[in-house]
């Protein structure tokens, strides 16, 4: 496609606003970046028009050899779409959250955030290898900024836990990287995901991703800059980082280590399966016994990663479809559980569960949204939650039976947790002054909830629309999985189909 | 070739050196007040030299029988040692103004100082480089306690030539090993005496003079001096130390190494491998505890150094080219990195060198803080700053030459570097403001900074094409 470059204009344009912001009063910059988010929420919507999932797998193609070694080459399929229009569909929703909980330096504070959204659609739509690194990587350089200058009291340690841990991570990948530049001879992504590695080298390719992607992600046991960096950051900030910076590491598996090191993956399928059980069962329990709103929700965020990680190594379809819909369910999510942190944090200034109780007498309309993402996170049906879960443990059940039991039991957890938090924040008696005193939520916080609330119930009734635009691209990456000859424990065949006529049958089910 | 044509080859030196010497007679009869227009006069020098490097100069060949080399690569070098001379010109009279130690001699120091690093840079026999690193160092000792009046920068100059002296004895050794072993003091002929396996006498030559090297680019464990010579310096010289004379050096450590001792890779190989580990973890960890700016941007290069001979360690073609282009990057990061540690000045125009006074810059100063963070994100390596290009290209050169295992692990000591870079940044960005600085008096100042600050920042790549190919023309000379 030699059209309008769109995607060059999604990331230019927040860059450009971003340097606008710096020389505004605090309410320009507000406005400005409000504006700019919609713009690019606008664009982002154009892109989900006008992809055709039956057309070519890369669409919106650009490139550009401008840096010589490597190119500006941006081009999306289906699952780089959806996360995109993710990022672009949280943003606005953030800048709103920080419209007044962010008081000092707020131009910078806009600047940076429309900074951390170049750089996202950046990640997902970058087509060149380094020019995907060099994204990925600058993105931590805005967000240390963020839980460093905006964040809690103990934000500095914070921020340098999570840059280097996740610095390290990446650099390793980045030799990989380089590597596999000179093995292939190109850079270019989609090139690279149909080359055949050699099969001794994709162990130790495949290792050097995994420490990148696994603390990114974040998985059992490199996930401890999570709890700390979302405890720290401002309300916006969290929701940035979970609903898609999280996002980047299943991105990673998804796009880099399942097509590119196929039979790494399958032999490595105990390791990241091994941690997944791990992290399913003990997040969850830590999430059990948290004081702190946020840490727990951090901490079922590591759990719910580990549901896409299943999925996604159990290197079938509805593992992988779900995979995807649970980093999109849970970008959602989590943001809006963030959010509803935020909202009472901004009224009492304590995330300490203990100080609330009752919430449901005196904020019912914050009772009941709390209530609809509390089910989301849990995964109960008609919520986005459940399709993803659903299908992610299936995909598991099929590669291995003992995955698909242990990480169940997560489901069971996570419900406890959740309605745990859930009932001592919004249930029991109104007893405390200061809480009690508390008003409903304000017209801008519903504008916030509201859309979030519509989303996760599409999600959930009608998956039909997210799935349909990355079917085609799970079944590429499938079809590489099947070289590997990974086979399930679960041995599904198709059943004999029965000699009862349909209408028979169908009055047999009214038995 | 003839005298004229072997003169014509070395015209930048000619320049600088002539110029040198009718601005020294001008200091010595007009005074110290002519300081100002000297300092711009050798700037002008410095130009016109640099233009000179796009006649026969940069491209010529050898001259005076192959003592000299006027090839790509020197001219490469010497462009960015005139760019980097040039700059630290620029913004020393107002500094030397404000403590009262105006003196004309300090530019045509500088300027001999050119000359020592352009000899270097083009030595093709191991007596130019003796002779060029010594007029470098020379001049080098006095910059280093130019104020006179400050013990520290005494105490610097001091330690300086003392430790200096030092390692010039050890590369004299090493030189005087080498032609006793091979009979020859050109790069070519001790290459050919390399060719038929290294004897015992060779070997000790080669470490000597590797050792001798090391100390120039202070890597590890050859060091010590590094962080005490850039504290009690003036900053505008301590700005010329860490950018110049560390791209000549490097530059001629990678001719010796690639022509002079191209048939014994493996033993230099081992020797680069270890001194560029231990300057990379040394030069991380012990910037974590420092207090003053200069002594952590000291260490900072010793960091740096370590990253450069990551890729001469890979020993190929690719691999200086890396090394060409990472001095280049480096050359713009710690020239503006010093320029902003020029502006660290109390309100009755006193410098401050405490990193604790950095606190809250981006409230008080928030142009001047944006530049520092990106100096540091770029130092560190962080895309999509160019720092983390030069680091890419440099682990890219030992990738394809097998070495992955020691780019891993170099690439690893990366980010113990980054803590410390990000500890300015913290400071600037996330504490409470401390007293503001004077302003900015200097427009040139300022632009310096902006233009480097830009050079490092994303707009940057769009010059890799033309900064890559440069390199690698550069480093084909070599092979």
């Amino acid at each position: 496609m030699t059209g309008f470059p769109i995607l060059t204009v999604m990331i230019a344009l927040p860059v450009v606003a971003a340097i606008a912001c710096l020389f505004m009063s605090a309410q320009g910059a507000r406005w400005t970046a409000l504006l700019t988010t919609f713009a690019l929420l606008a664009a982002g919507i154009l892109l989900w028009l006008g992809f055709d999932p039956a057309g070519a797998q890369w669409q919106y193609v650009e490139r550009v050899d401008l840096f010589g070694r490597f190119s500006w080459a941006l081009g999306i399929d289906g699952i780089a779409l959806m996360l995109i229009v993710l990022s672009v569909f949280l943003m606005p929703i953030c800048i709103g959250a920080s419209w007044e909980a962010i008081e000092k330096r707020v131009p910078e504070y806009m600047a940076a955030f429309l900074l951390m959204e170049s750089l996202m659609i950046g990640v997902f739509a970058a087509q060149d290898l380094f020019l995907f690194y060099i994204f990925f990587e600058a993105g931590l350089i805005p967000m240390y900024l963020i839980i460093g200058i905006w964040g809690g009291a103990d934000r500095i340690y914070a921020s340098y836990k999570f840059f280097l841990y996740t610095l390290l991570g990446s650099v390793l990948m980045l030799v990989a990287m380089l590597w596999m530049a000179r093995e292939a001879g190109t850079t270019d992504i989609p090139t690279l995901m149909a080359h055949d590695f050699p099969v001794q080298a994709q162990t130790w390719l495949f290792l050097a991703f995994f420490a990148s992607f696994a603390v990114k992600m974040p998985m059992w046991p490199v996930h401890t800059w999570l709890p700390d960096a979302h405890v720290q950051a401002p309300t916006a900030g969290s929701v940035i980082l979970a609903g898609v910076l999280l996002k980047m590491g299943g991105y990673g598996f998804i796009r880099f280590s399942l097509p590119m090191f196929p039979q790494a993956s399958a032999e490595l399928f105990w390791l990241v399966m091994g941690l997944s059980m791990v992290a399913v069962v003990y997040t969850s329990l830590v999430a059990l016994v948290q004081s702190d709103m946020k840490k727990l929700i951090a901490y079922s965020s590591v759990a719910h990663m580990a549901f896409v990680t299943i999925g996604l190594f159990a290197f079938n379809r509805q593992g992988l479809e779900g995979a995807m819909l649970v980093m999109l369910s849970h970008g959602l999510v989590s943001g809006a559980l963030f959010l509803c942190v935020g909202v009472i944090y901004d009224r009492l200034h304590t995330r300490e569960i203990a100080r609330y109780g009752g919430l449901s007498d005196n904020m019912p309309k914050y009772a009941l949204f709390f209530m609809l993402f509390t089910m989301a996170s849990v995964g109960l049906p008609g919520t986005s939650g459940f399709v993803g879960e659903f299908l992610s443990l299936v995909g598991g059940y099929k590669a291995n039976s003992l995955v698909a039991f242990v990480a169940t039991t997560g489901i069971i957890l996570g419900a406890a947790y959740m309605l745990y938090l859930y009932a001592r924040v919004c249930y029991g008696k109104l007893d405390k002054p200061d809480v009690a005193a508390m008003p409903d939520l304000s017209k801008r916080e519903l504008a916030l909830l509201a859309p979030i609330a519509i989303a996760v119930l599409w999600m959930g009734v009608y998956p039909e629309s997210f799935l349909k635009p990355i079917r085609r691209d799970i079944g590429v990456v499938v079809a590489r999985l099947e070289q590997t000859g990974f086979q399930g424990d679960a041995h599904v065949t198709a059943g004999k189909p029965s000699a009862i006529p349909a209408a028979a049958a169908h009055e047999g089910a009214h038995h | 070739m003839s005298l004229v044509q072997s003169l014509a080859l070395t015209l930048p030196e000619l320049i600088l050196t002539v110029g040198a010497v009718t601005l020294l007679m001008v200091v010595a009869f007009v005074g110290d007040q002519a300081t100002k227009a000297v300092s711009w006069a050798a700037v002008a020098l410095l130009a016109v030299a640099s233009l000179a490097l796009l006649g026969p100069a940069g491209h010529g060949g050898a001259a005076f029988d192959g003592l000299y080399r006027a090839d790509s690569f020197a001219a490469f070098a010497k462009l960015l040692i005139y760019i980097a001379a040039g700059t630290t010109l620029i913004v020393a009279p107002d500094f030397f103004a404000r403590n009262g130690n105006v003196r004309g001699e300090y530019p045509v120091l500088i300027l001999l100082s050119a000359v020592g690093m352009g000899m270097m840079v083009s030595a093709g026999d191991l007596l130019t480089l003796y002779v060029g690193l010594e007029l470098q160092s020379l001049a080098a000792y006095v910059l280093a306690s130019f104020m006179r009046r400050d013990t520290r920068s005494a105490e610097a100059g001091l330690k300086y030539f003392v430790l200096g002296a030092l390692a010039s004895g050890i590369l004299l050794y090493g030189i005087s090993l080498l032609y006793g072993f091979t009979g020859t003091t050109a790069f070519e002929g001790v290459a050919a005496g390399f060719a038929d396996g290294l004897s015992m006498g060779e070997m000790f030559g080669l470490v000597f003079v590797m050792a001798g090297l090391a100390f120039k680019i202070s890597a590890v464990p050859f060091h010590m001096w590094t962080p005490d010579v850039y504290e009690g310096a003036p900053t505008p010289v301590t700005a010329f130390f860490a950018s110049a004379p560390k791209v000549a050096a490097m530059a001629l450590m990678t001719r010796v190494a690639v022509e002079g001792m191209g048939g014994a890779t493996d033993a230099w190989r081992q020797i680069v491998i270890f001194a560029a580990l231990a300057s990379t973890i040394l030069g991380g960890v012990a910037a974590i505890g420092q207090t003053n700016i200069k002594r952590l941007l000291a260490y900072s290069s010793i960091n740096n150094v370590g990253f450069v001979l990551f890729g001469l360690a890979a020993g190929t073609q690719e691999g200086v080219a890396a090394v060409m282009t990472y001095l280049a990057v480096y050359v713009a990061m710690t020239v503006g990195s010093f320029i902003c540690v020029l502006q660290m000045r109390d309100t009755d125009g006193q410098p401050v060198e405490t990193i604790a006074s950095l606190s809250g810059l981006s409230r008080t100063r928030p142009g001047l803080a944006a530049a520092l963070a990106i100096f540091m994100f770029s130092l560190a390596g962080i895309p999509p700053l160019l720092g983390f290009w030069a680091k890419f290209l440099v682990f890219d050169a030992l990738v394809a030459v097998g070495l992955w295992p020691l780019a891993m692990i170099g690439i690893a000591t990366s980010v113990i570097g980054a803590f410390y870079y990000l500890k300015i940044v913290k400071t600037m960005y996330f504490d409470d403001p401390a007293p503001a600085y004077a302003p900015m008096e200097s427009k040139v100042e300022g632009g310096l900074i902006a233009i480097s600050a830009l050079f490092v920042s994303p707009l940057g790549y769009l010059a890799i094409p033309a900064l890559g190919a440069a390199s690698m023309a550069a480093a084909r000379a070599l092979f």
